[in-house]
């Protein structure tokens, strides 16, 4: 492979790569914000929810990769599959966060919303989502960096990004390949540590 | 006329009660203080007055109404409540903690702003100065002159108090006394207010209703309350006498 080749294809699997993480974590984030708001409003359901994402964090995220491919409708080979897991994976922080960061509202706080007339849809939008923001994105992030770590895995079932050129350098005893892949994608992780690290703080000075 | 109207009601939590029977009735225009210990249940009697706390047993009638959930949002708007924790909004500066209320009943911002202004003054902040503060750049003191103006802010008919000044220092709570009643006499307004300070009752009270461990011990005037003989009574008016003979026997002494 000729020099240009390889950092065009490097270029090419950290976008894809950076596609699968994206689409991950929105997907996540879309079930487990509103779904973090339901367990506040629900506490019997608490347990439930979060030994379920509990239980799948457990999981080696090789296995359920595997596990995946022969389950139908989500199942299968390719970016799908690999889709799946990581928004399994992610789904913790995110859930657990959201519930963590409403729930530590001051009770004064939430006791004068409610006593001065607020419905439960204003208490949320104006007064516990925006001071739960914090503690939210600080999940985002968290379940963002072990998803860019954990989308080289999705190589192995089809799914592409940079664990492909892991998993090739690996099988053919390649150093190169496997800084080609890792390289890249730790550079992904700590730009996305930082960036999302640096929304944060703009939310803790308002 | 009755505003408020408790009509035998008991509140247990896990078999422990809380409020045992108790009927009171409050009228236009007076500060009823409800008197007690902690634990005498005086808490959980005013937050059944907005539907914070629902009894167990019997009735609580704000404006001869039970209220009922859907219109809990709505009496909500119209009872003003001030607590020991303030409560502010961190995120809202103090005008828009100040305009919520009459922001969620869809005031323009125009008619919030001046109501934000003159309730500012009334409670003895500049405007100018304080409007654009966050409550975390205020005084103890200040923020609790704050919440108040929240509390007053949509004009309500009825305020509820839980300890308001409870957390504040000697000198400011007298300052904030001075401005309740001040207030008072101006604006007109119904009001409960719960304290375990027997000064403070006195002083702010038209009528004092004692709890002790959730039964309505006396329900008496202010001079009254000082004439009374039950045990309780005497109890909290000991706190008083000490006080004021503290000093002169320290003088006394050796």
């Amino acid at each position: 492979m000729t020099r240009n080749g390889l950092w065009r294809e490097i270029l090419d699997l950290t976008f894809e790569h950076l596609a699968l993480v994206a689409v991950s974590i929105l997907i996540a984030a879309a079930i487990g914000v509103p779904l973090g708001v339901v367990l506040t409003r629900r506490p019997p359901l608490r347990g439930w929810v979060l030994g379920f994402a509990n239980v799948m964090q457990t999981i080696p995220s090789l296995a359920l990769f595997g596990f995946l491919i022969p389950i139908p409708l989500i199942g299968g080979i390719g970016k799908r599959t690999a889709i799946v897991a990581l928004v399994l994976y992610a789904l913790l922080p995110i859930l657990r966060n959201t519930l963590v960061g409403i729930l530590g509202v001051d009770a004064a706080v939430r006791e004068s919303a409610i006593a001065m007339g607020m419905t439960d849809r204003q208490l949320l939008l104006e007064v516990e989502l925006p001071l739960a923001a914090r503690t939210i994105l600080a999940g985002l992030r968290v379940a963002t960096v072990t998803t860019i770590g954990t989308a080289t895995i999705a190589a192995a079932i089809g799914g592409g990004g940079l664990g492909v050129f892991i998993f090739r350098g690996i099988a053919s005893v390649d150093t190169t390949q496997i800084l080609a892949g890792a390289i890249p994608a730790a550079l992904l992780a700590l730009l996305s540590d930082g960036g999302i690290g640096w929304i944060e703080k703009r939310f803790s000075a308002a | 006329m009755t505003l408020v109207e408790f009509r035998e009601v008991s509140f247990h939590v896990n078999n422990q009660v809380i409020l045992d029977k108790l009927s009171l009735s409050v009228t236009r225009g007076e500060t009823l203080v409800l008197l007690g210990r902690s634990g005498s249940g005086k808490t959980t009697a005013l937050k059944m007055v907005n539907g914070l706390v629902f009894p167990s047993a019997g009735e609580v009638l704000v404006d001869g109404r039970a209220p009922t959930a859907q219109d809990l949002v709505q009496l909500r708007r119209r009872i003003g409540y001030v607590i020991q924790e303030v409560g502010l909004f961190p995120h809202f500066t103090v005008a828009e903690n100040i305009g919520l209320v009459p922001r969620l009943n869809g005031w323009n911002a125009e008619r919030i702003s001046a109501r934000v202004r003159e309730l500012l003054e009334q409670v003895g902040l500049d405007p100018d100065e304080f409007s654009g503060r966050y409550p975390r750049q205020l005084s103890g003191g200040q923020r609790q002159r704050v919440g108040v103006a929240r509390a007053l802010a949509a004009d309500p008919h009825l305020l509820l108090f839980d300890e308001p000044f409870g957390a504040l220092d000697p000198v400011t709570r007298l300052e904030l006394q001075n401005q309740f009643l001040s207030l008072r006499d101006r604006l007109q307004k119904t009001s409960i207010f719960v304290t375990h300070d027997v000064n403070e009752a006195l002083r702010i009270g038209t009528r004092i209703a004692l709890l002790d461990r959730g039964r309505l011990e006396t329900l008496d005037t202010p001079e009254q309350f000082l004439q009374s003989k039950g045990p309780q009574t005497r109890a909290f008016l000991a706190v008083l006498e000490d006080r004021l003979r503290a000093p002169s026997e320290q003088l006394e002494a050796p």
